[in-house]
């Protein structure tokens, strides 16, 4: 991992050597302090549950090794694992966009225009469930759909195995990654999921401030959590909770777009419960302020835009989400709930591009 | 069973199938802290389950397995609703909002 620029206090693309932030590992969703019993004193015992583990657990038949690392990061970051050769995942999902590409909705193959906006990848490795829809729970299940997918990276499994059984660079690396296993596919999938959960955000203002740094956020962010996690005022916290400030839950959020024409379904199409129609996952927020735009359809620009829809409670109120209020709250408090959520950016981290084997 | 919550009140059936318990329990399982008060829970053909949301959010239990399939929508903090259980088999019980609140129900 020596090609990552590193910074301690960055959202670490973590390296594998155990230069992760300094904290000891937390149990994820451990925690049952309710947000109203918040202390809101930098440090508190009673914030955190707010701090992710230092690292996303790993399944068994595929702990982290430097080698598996860094052979993910190579697929990733190679467009010759696409049909047409000329798109990678990180065409998509871009360290210097968030993670994302900073589009309403993403482009695939030929340019082609998709349904839903690129989720980040940051921090994914903390969730047990993946995409918009959830139909896929780990990054090991996840990895091959973008890239076997028509419409996205639209290549041919035959043809991937092919080209990488064939590359003396990629058979070596494998070897070292994965010694005795075969190439199959879903070893592709195990090394580039390797490489998104070192893609984390845990060390942000907000962090510091919870671990004890009284001056890592000001008073308005200060009062921006307050109404974060008020159910009275902003009411985020009930679907963007800790510690990754998501629910890993599926909501319909009353955007404009449920009320056009054979509107995206979402989560329905998996799980077909009424309230499911046009939910979708709730992202992370951790990072906010590099993937916009916001929203699974990509329909808002800005924060100040997201905020302006939640106010109102949702345009399209059919199937809303009843967790989803409308929100008394004044134009200070607005842009209060939006400085704090300025706080949840960590220091940019450089990724330096892998070399990847020709032959 | 003894630390699993249920009404004592027992309403003994006089005509029921031969295939259903005489004395019908009904059991309460919790949503809490977004996940079900128990993990398993076996009971008898003609047993109900109240399922009670203790949370400050709304819930959305449902099952789609096939031996009971049932959809109780959504329904907010210190509401029940019951689901009584008429044939025996497995059922998956499920949070439609929180994919992680799962539970099992054993109906013997």
């Amino acid at each position: 991992m020596n090609d990552i620029k590193k910074t301690l206090s960055g959202w670490c693309v973590a390296g594998f050597a155990g230069i992760y932030c300094m904290m000891s590992a937390l149990p994820l969703f451990a925690s049952t302090v309710l947000d109203g019993q918040m202390v809101f004193k930098a440090g508190h015992a009673s914030l955190q549950h707010w701090l992710l583990p230092v690292t996303p657990e790993s399944p068994d038949d595929n702990q982290p090794t430097a080698a598996r690392i860094a052979l993910g990061k190579q697929l990733f970051f190679d467009p010759r694992l696409s049909g047409d050769s000329n798109m990678s995942c990180a065409s998509c999902h871009h360290p210097s966009l968030g993670w994302g590409d900073a589009l309403p909705t993403g482009r695939g193959a030929k340019s082609e225009m998709l349904a839903r906006a690129t989720p980040t990848v940051i921090n994914t490795g903390y969730n047990p469930i993946q995409m918009w829809d959830g139909r896929k729970k780990t990054l090991e299940e996840q990895a091959l759909g973008p890239i076997t997918a028509k419409q996205e990276m639209n290549m041919d499994l035959t043809v991937l195995l092919d080209f990488l059984k064939t590359n003396t660079g990629y058979q070596q690396a494998f070897a070292d990654a994965y010694a005795g296993q075969p190439l199959t596919p879903e070893l592709v999938a195990k090394a580039i999921a390797s490489y998104e959960r070192t893609v984390i955000s845990r060390n942000s203002d907000f962090d510091r401030w919870v671990q004890g740094d009284s001056k890592a956020m000001n008073a308005q962010q200060v009062r921006g959590f307050k109404l974060f996690v008020d159910p009275n005022k902003g009411n985020c916290s009930v679907c963007h909770s800790a510690p990754n400030f998501t629910d890993n839950g599926f909501h319909n959020l009353g955007l404009a777009s449920f009320g056009e024409e054979n509107p995206d379904l979402g989560r329905y199409s998996e799980k077909p419960i009424r309230m499911m129609k046009g939910a979708f996952k709730t992202p992370t927020l951790r990072e906010i302020t590099r993937t916009a735009p916001y929203f699974h359809d990509g329909s808002a620009k800005t924060l100040d835009a997201v905020m302006t829809h939640y106010i109102v409670g949702g345009v399209v109120k059919t199937n809303v989400s009843p967790n989803l209020k409308a929100l008394t709250l004044t134009a200070q408090e607005s842009a209060d709930i939006i400085a704090f959520l300025q706080a949840l950016e960590s220091p940019f981290v450089e990724v330096t591009l892998p070399q990847l084997p020709l032959h | 069973m003894k630390s699993l919550k249920f009404f004592t009140l027992i309403v003994c059936l006089s005509s029921v199938s031969v295939t259903t318990s005489l004395c019908a329990e009904v059991f309460e399982v919790g949503q809490k802290n977004k996940a079900f008060t128990q993990k398993a829970l076996v009971i008898k053909v003609g047993d109900t389950v109240s399922f009670k949301n203790e949370d400050a959010f709304f819930h959305n239990v449902f099952s789609l397995s096939d031996a009971k399939l049932f959809d109780l929508g959504s329904y907010p903090q210190g509401v029940a609703r019951d689901v009584t259980f008429d044939a025996p088999g497995e059922v998956e019980v499920e949070c439609a909002v929180h994919p992680d609140m799962t539970m099992t129900i054993t109906v013997q």
